[in-house]
């Protein structure tokens, strides 16, 4: 193929990446595709198995760089709320829901795990009006081990056996809803006036106040929507396993999703899709490696930090997370100034 | 009544005393300048002013109530805009976002409306960025609209960050030495400046400043402040030929 032929298609490729129109069809067809694929067995259920992993791993992703990212506030406590998620979707569909209904009601049960998991949100952003960077962290810290070690002392919730008997009730078609549903909110926030709020307390948050911006509100804001996804994804896992313990959702955990934030780049959910996909995936392929992969994982990840330090997309949208009138007043901007720019004719 | 009345402010740092009875009463429409040699506490009045702050003592009155004790960005509401020493923009924001933020108070919508977009999340956010827009345009920033802050030249930060301030819709506006680093050719385009965004805007301004022919030209009053306390107060007449403050420049005793 002549360099031509190449560069057009390239072109083509770049015009159907800038147009609304693919970024819609792309998302009609997850849809119809995350029910064909069970329904027809259209890959083997390892590799759905995965696809679901993925799926959880985003909306952690996503909602962890939030509170990061866009805040630029440094939380190591996520896997806190999503154990919260987790045994309370669990209890909902054990105990709560009637036995045959569990099905109808499981998105009922998810959101009320994203709900209770979102007041915790709201308590544990209280330390964040006073406290930031190192001590912060150290707070969610905290956190996420105040709710290991409770958990594993109820013992209606099995203690440190945890909760078993749970019904599979996570499907792709669901994991595909919860995640559309986390990015769009989460776009939604960042695109809004609370969203420039929390970006100017990660610029400078002095700043961002004698500006106007309510802080300890918006703050309280992204911790809440920031937990409630946390808890969704929480809710979703624990349909999936089908057991949960507390020593899933320690400070390891917390990590992971912590990676994956980095790995993708903070400020971006194009990065955070990214970053989640790659690793969740990565840790599948190098499985025959056994434990030198625990070796590998973290090099790479050094790596990245040296040389790209802001993540893969650091800070950088893919546009079909613009909203499409941010984007189209772009650029008419830009258009109106070339057109200023051009020498006037005749 | 005075738009801003400042009485008996005295703030420490640790044991170090950086304002003492301190007083200060600006009338609507005035623009006064505060000056001194480093370390006399000119920003810690700023700082006090609009709430990074929390006085020791004193009390701060805007157009009659207490402001002393709010939150900075409940003073901002109430009316009172600054810009900083040290350029603080949003930097990795762009030019845009900069003014939108400053919008943040005045947007009609709230949370849930921002999350789900509905309601009047729409026609807020339209009406900010048109306003957002228009101001750009008054600063000659347009072009900029969509570039990151930290790109823009030295100058135009300066400018934005008054821009930015300005978006709160203040009615006084404090500058802490908005000339820094300007040379006298941009010293003389930024005194036209401020006299047009204060009839434009219709601002009382209160400004910090090192440059002479700035604050002699420009303001119509003068307080001139030396470890923390007033030393004179006047017009820039007397100012440049009271005795105290020859001493504070020069040092010593001032040669008559």
């Amino acid at each position: 193929m002549g360099k031509a032929g190449r560069g057009a298609i390239l072109q083509r490729l770049r015009d159907l990446a800038a147009s609304r129109h693919a970024a819609h069809v792309c998302l009609a067809a997850g849809f119809v595709l995350s029910f064909a694929i069970p329904r027809f067995g259209l890959l083997d259920r390892y590799v759905q198995l995965i696809l679901m992993y993925v799926g959880i791993n985003i909306i952690l992703a996503a909602s962890l760089n939030l509170v990061n990212g866009y805040m630029g506030e440094f939380s190591v406590g996520h896997a806190g709320f999503m154990a919260v998620g987790a045994y309370t979707a669990s209890m909902l569909t054990i105990a709560v829901f009637p036995s045959g209904a569990s099905e109808w009601l499981f998105p009922l049960a998810v959101a009320g795990g994203g709900a209770v998991a979102a007041v915790v949100g709201l308590v544990v952003a209280i330390p964040s009006f006073r406290t930031r960077g190192d001590y912060l962290a150290i707070v969610t810290l905290a956190f996420n081990m105040i709710v290991k070690s409770v958990l594993e002392n109820i013992d209606a919730v099995g203690g440190p056996r945890g909760v078993l008997g749970i019904q599979r009730l996570t499907t792709l078609p669901w994991i595909f809803f919860w995640s559309v549903a986390a990015i769009w909110v989460i776009r939604n926030f960042v695109y809004s006036n609370q969203g420039r709020g929390i970006l100017s307390i990660r610029e400078d948050e002095i700043a961002g106040e004698l500006m106007g911006v309510d802080t300890r509100r918006v703050k309280l804001l992204a911790f809440v929507v920031s937990a409630f996804f946390a808890g969704v994804a929480g809710g979703l896992f624990a349909h999936l396993l089908q057991f949960i313990n507390p020593r899933m959702f320690d400070i390891l955990k917390s990590t992971d999703v912590l990676i994956m934030v980095y790995l993708g780049g903070i400020g971006s959910l194009a990065g955070s899709i990214l970053g989640a996909t790659i690793y969740t995936v990565l840790l599948e392929l190098l499985r025959p490696l056994e434990i030198w992969r625990m070796v590998l994982m973290p090099l790479m990840l050094v790596l990245l930090m040296i040389f790209r330090p802001r993540g893969i997309m650091g800070m950088r949208e893919f546009r079909w997370f613009v909203p499409a009138r941010e984007w189209a007043a772009a650029v008419a901007r830009r258009r109106g100034e070339r057109a200023a720019d051009a020498p006037a004719e005749g | 009544m005075p738009l801003l009345k400042v009485e008996k402010l005295t703030h420490y740092f640790g044991g170090l005393m950086a304002l003492s009875d301190f007083r200060l009463s600006i009338a609507r429409g005035e623009l006064v300048g505060l000056i001194g040699p480093n370390g006399a506490g000119k920003t810690t009045v700023f700082n006090l002013i609009t709430g990074v702050h929390l006085p020791a003592e004193g009390n701060i009155l805007f157009e009659g109530g207490e402001i002393a004790g709010l939150a900075p960005n409940r003073i901002t509401a109430l009316g009172i805009a600054r810009t900083f020493q040290n350029i603080r923009l949003f930097r990795d924001l762009t030019v845009l976002d900069n003014v939108r933020t400053a919008f943040y108070a005045q947007a009609g919508y709230g949370a849930a409306e921002g999350l789900f977009r509905f309601g009047r999340f729409k026609r807020e956010e339209e009406r900010i960025a048109g306003k957002a827009l228009d101001l750009l345009g008054a600063f000659g920033l347009r072009e900029w609209a969509d570039e990151q802050a930290r790109n823009l030249p030295y100058g135009l930060q300066r400018r934005l960050e008054i821009a930015r301030a300005l978006a709160t819709g203040p009615r006084l506006l404090l500058l802490d030495e908005p000339a820094a680093g300007m040379n006298p050719n941009e010293i003389l385009k930024l005194m036209e400046f401020i006299r047009w965004i204060r009839k434009e805007f219709s601002l009382t301004i209160l400004l910090i400043e090192h440059q002479m022919p700035l604050v002699m030209g420009l303001c119509e009053r003068i307080v001139v402040l030396d470890f923390g306390a007033t030393i004179a107060e006047g017009t820039p007449g007397e100012i440049q030929i009271h005795p105290r403050v020859l001493e504070a420049y020069l040092g010593g005793e001032a040669a008559p």
